[in-house]
């Protein structure tokens, strides 16, 4: 037998290499920007007033990095939230009858909603000091960023394969351990693809996260959502032309330096062992995991980790019901439901007196029916981009050079906030005094036009080779060829796609009903606007209303629709 | 061997709701010892509950009924000392070789020294020298299996449960793991006491096991005991070696005559009902099984063990087919033969259509269920009906992974046979085929 020395010692013994230098250049840089970024989270609100935002570019990097932050701490917040939450949900019959309905409609609020409610709680945590403004950012981040990464670490946890589960028991590893080895590495894949996706949907309410209203002043806390403010406010082209491209540089850093590295290390927890596909790639993850001055200080925290697996309690393999238990549901079970059912109950009651006390009952139907005015934009923008981008998917799908080149760029224009554009859109609006009810509208889909795009590219390039060419053995062209080959293939991709991006233009309809550029205001007819304009005049009863039946309407189309739809793609064109 | 017994079952029971509140018993009445130094092999078909059973052992689940003790105290949580090696190797993707060996050690808390130096010693013992640092989706199924082994032997187990582990490799690596396993074990070089092997795989059986337990399906029940007292190393051509195969494969066949025994009809087959589970086995090997028992040197009649080998297939591959013709009367089989009626001689001789028309007369004469079907489709004006109205009622009898399952068996039948269609879209039977 081989004695097995510590790799530490093995790698200590050597020069520092180039890996080293540059590994360690990447940390410093990483804990400076950390450093800097907060270095102003604790002055007192005043100073903040004293310092008003310019729109000189050389601020940018600073409120980049200001905003950077805040959204990296609202994932970290939405990391907790997720490993405990969804955890509770996959556990325990009880709690899951509750919070996973909860999750769901959660999911369908509009990001927007919360911001309102919460803020003033929020301030009165650190009274006159920045710092609660910040939390209050923060906490709108972080509702637009949870919901999802819960909702897939919680469908994770349900699948994991029952021999890994069955593995952990026999050797009878602690929850904890269990917890760390099994669960989370099992759901990571999925998780980092959800963190990516909350990271760029998150940056489209930078804007509405960071200028803040209590009462009748509003706080502009130093930031890329507020210094987009100011230009639109300002009807500042070049200032946008200048956040837009900072943003760019912001997106390529975190994506190299953030995501790639995740995603390229979560790649050993893929579950499924095939071998073939090229592993993504990243240089920084290679530069760390090659230099050995890194792997020196990692090392006694991988042991303390180890430790915490040795520390915890041996798993006493809780004891086993007799399996005849699960046969009828025991009377606590039956009183929990009638208690979830009674709060459920008293809950509704609650939002329809708060509702009912401040509007009319025609309010309502005027809000349902702007409701429909947003569904029709939300079908046809929806219709339009899969005329548009399915043709195009495909095509690029079938070419793999040109899905080479495609395929990364489609996936960078979906991280691409793309209210960033707004003010461009808006001003030539304006300028050509065209129609808002139309020309507002392709707004909500700017953005999320892309998951149809790349989807729909990814499953083009996974027809099998034998299929295409039986298909041209055979001789199908043209229409056929579509019709019996490219877009059955496609098209349960084509309906992940779809789905992703309806959801995403209902939440951006708040954003793109209603927009301004100076004192032009422009505003389209719908649920949108309507939600928008309460936000803006601090109507409760209106938010909460336009919440509510927004949120009724993304459940039912889910519900009726998409959901089937999926169930239908699942069924019959999956390949294999 | 006076020792005392490292594991005893007494009765054992275990049955799962039914959606009717009523039980579906799936193992009934078991009783099993494991002395030190005993090999015991559990050997039925598949989805026959061994595997149900085997959960028991390990401590994954508890029995409706009886007592299952090792050392003389009853499991009711998963057990030091008892390690368990899965058909699927179950090795974590993201923790490599040697990492996923030290995971049981681990969850003790043994401090890291011994961790490694303990893993290290089983790596070693199972020939993985040189693997330590290989992630699993690097390795061959062999060399993952072996894992699985060192896994479970790191903890230094009494027992080692065994869940069909050579059924995911391919014939020849199966065969070296096995012989490799046997040597350590007659060698005395394995860390356990007892094992229990559960399998589908006769010969695997009589290569590996001291004492083999047979069992039946629906519900599972040992019917036969049969003790092998050939020398380690045993030679799969030694008369003996065939000699129990061959008592095996009465055995394993010769309850469905005990059951049509059993029944007051004193009937050669088996009753089948509308309530009977089926299984989904394709027209194609019904064909092929009669035609190869048909051709020569058979001619007509088959010793099973001699056909199975010839046709390179396994007990679970070749009785449900078997036992399909026999449910259709194209065969009987007894004693371990299987022996084509006069349909079963007729429709080896027939060109594709006879054989659709005989398949479809059998069909309809002995599957109920097909029957029933039929019946209902002629009785209706619009000669359609939707599969829920099949698959409610034979959800009263079976759970709904078998009402589908049974239903798919006789949709395909059915589509061989043209003696009704199936729209899988409308998920509707009607009467009309399209020409």
């Amino acid at each position: 037998m081989r004695p097995a020395p510590p790799i530490s010692v093995q790698q200590w013994t050597r020069a520092l290499s180039r890996w080293d230098v540059l590994a360690v250049l990447l940390v410093l840089g990483i804990l400076i920007f950390f450093a800097e970024a907060s270095r102003n989270l604790l002055q007192p609100m005043a100073e903040l007033r004293m310092t008003p935002l310019s729109l000189e570019p050389t601020h940018l990097p600073a409120y980049a990095a200001r905003t950077t932050l805040r959204m990296l701490l609202a994932l970290g917040l939405s990391l907790v939230f997720t490993f405990t939450y969804a955890t509770l949900a996959a556990k325990s019959k009880r709690a899951e009858v509750l919070l996973v309905p909860l999750l769901d409609i959660l999911q369908s609020v509009p990001i927007l909603g919360f911001v309102s409610v919460t803020v003033v709680f929020f301030m009165s945590l650190a009274p006159g000091r920045v710092l609660g403004a910040e939390f209050a950012a923060i906490f709108a981040i972080f509702t637009s960023q949870a919901w999802n990464m819960a909702f897939s670490f919680y469908q994770s946890l349900r699948t994991v394969p029952t021999e890994l589960v069955e593995v952990s028991r026999t050797f009878r590893l602690s929850g904890w351990m269990q917890f760390w080895r099994l669960e989370v590495p099992f759901a990571m894949p999925q998780l980092i693809w959800n963190m990516m996706m909350s990271m760029s949907g998150s940056w489209f309410f930078v804007v509405a996260s960071e200028a803040i209203n209590v009462g009748d002043t509003t706080i502009m806390l130093p930031g890329m959502g507020s210094y987009i403010a100011l230009a639109i406010e300002q009807r500042s082209l070049t200032a946008v032309g200048w956040a837009i491209g900072t943003m760019l540089v912001v997106i390529l850093i975190y994506d190299q330096l953030l995501f790639r590295p995740l995603v390229a290390w979560a790649d050993r927890f893929r579950f499924e062992q095939e071998i073939g596909v090229a592993p993504p790639k990243s240089w920084v993850l290679s530069t760390l995991r090659r230099s050995g001055v890194v792997a020196t200080l990692a090392r006694p925290l991988s042991v303390a980790w180890q430790r915490s697996f040795q520390r915890a309690p041996l798993g006493a393999g809780n004891k086993l019901a007799q399996a005849r238990s699960q046969e009828r549901p025991s009377w606590s079970d039956r009183g929990w439901t009638t208690l979830v059912v009674t709060m459920a109950a008293l809950a509704l009651w609650q939002v329809g007196r708060f509702v009912l006390a401040g509007v009319s009952l025609t309010e309502v139907s005027k809000a349902v029916l702007l409701g429909l005015a947003t569904l029709t934009r939300v079908i046809v923008l929806i219709a339009l981009a899969s005329l548009i981008w399915v043709p195009i998917g495909v095509w690029v799908g079938t070419r793999p050079r040109a899905a080479r080149i495609f395929q990364p760029i489609a996936q960078f224009l979906a991280a691409f906030p793309a209210n960033l554009l707004f003010p461009v859109v808006v001003s030539a609006i304006v300028v050509l005094k065209l129609n808002p009810d139309i020309w507002l509208s392709p707004l909500m889909i700017l953005g999320t036009q892309w998951y149809i795009l790349f989807n729909v590219i990814a499953g083009a390039t996974a027809i099998p080779s034998e299929l295409r060419d039986c298909g041209t053995n055979l001789g199908v062209c043209g229409w056929l060829w579509w019709r019996k080959i490219a877009l059955p293939a496609v098209f349960p991709y084509y309906v992940t796609g779809a789905i992703t991006a309806s959801g995403g233009s209902w939440n951006a309809s708040i954003v793109a009903e209603v927009a301004s550029w100076g004192d032009e205001r422009l505003q389209a007819y719908g649920l949108g606007a309507y939600i928008a304009r309460a936000t803006e005049a601090g109507d409760f009863h209106r938010i909460v209303l336009g919440i509510a039946v927004m949120s009724l309407f993304v459940v039912v189309i889910n519900r009726t629709f998409w959901r089937p739809l999926y169930r239908y793609a699942e069924r019959k064109f999956r390949l294999g | 061997m006076s020792e005392a017994p490292l594991l005893e079952l007494h009765s054992v029971r275990q049955s799962f709701p039914k959606p009717d509140g009523n039980q579906l018993l799936v193992l009934d009445d078991i009783n099993v010892e494991l002395a030190p130094g005993q090999i015991v092999g559990l050997l039925g078909r598949s989805g026959s509950g061994k595997s149900t059973l085997l959960r028991l052992i390990a401590g994954l689940a508890r029995p409706t009924a009886g007592s299952i003790t090792y050392l003389g105290k009853p499991i009711v949580s998963p057990a030091p000392g008892i390690a368990m090696v899965f058909q699927s190797f179950a090795l974590f993707p993201w923790l490599t070789v040697l990492e996923n060996v030290q995971l049981g050690l681990e969850a003790l808390g043994l401090p890291e020294a011994e961790i490694r130096q303990r893993a290290l010693a089983a790596i070693d013992l199972i020939g993985l020298d040189g693997y330590e640092s290989a992630y699993p989706r690097e390795l061959s199924g062999g060399m993952r299996q072996r894992v699985g082994f060192a896994r479970a032997l790191v903890v230094h187990p009494n027992i080692l449960l065994m869940d069909e582990p050579f059924s995911a490799l391919d014939v020849l690596t199966a065969e070296t793991l096995r012989t490799d396993f046997l040597d350590l074990w007659s060698e005395g070089r394995l860390p356990i006491k007892g094992v229990i092997l559960v399998t589908h795989n006769i010969e695997e059986a009589v290569l590996m096991c001291d004492r083999i337990l047979v069992f039946s399906t629906n519900p599972a029940q040992i019917v036969s005991e049969i003790k092998v007292d050939l020398p380690q190393p045993r030679n799969r051509l030694d008369p003996s070696f065939r000699d129990l195969v061959e008592r095996i494969y009465v055995a394993m066949t010769d309850r469905s005559a005990a059951a049509a025994r059993a029944t007051p009809l004193t009937e050669r087959f088996p009753k089948i009902g509308i309530d009977t589970v089926l299984t989904r086995v394709s027209a194609n090997l019904l064909s092929g099984l009669i035609e190869a028992v048909a051709g020569p040197p058979y001619d007509g009649k088959a010793d099973l063990p001699v056909i199975a080998g010839s046709l390179h297939m396994e007990v679970d591959d070749l009785f449900p087919v078997a036992e399909t013709l026999q449910m259709l009367r194209l065969a009987e089989i007894e004693k371990g033969d299987i022996c084509l009626t006069d349909v079963g001689r007729e429709f080896a001789g027939a060109a594709l259509d006879d054989r659709k028309k005989l398949f479809q007369h059998q069909l309809l004469t002995y599957v109920p269920l097909a029957a029933h079907i039929r019946r209902v489709l002629q009785d209706r004006a619009n000669h359609i009906a939707p599969r829920s109205r099949f698959l409610d009622e034979l959800e009263d009898y079976m759970t709904t992974d078998a009402a589908e399952q049974t239903l798919r068996a006789v949709v395909a039948w059915a589509r061989f046979a043209e003696a009704f269609a199936y729209d899988d879209e409308s998920q509707t039977f009607s009467l009309e085929n399209p020409r």
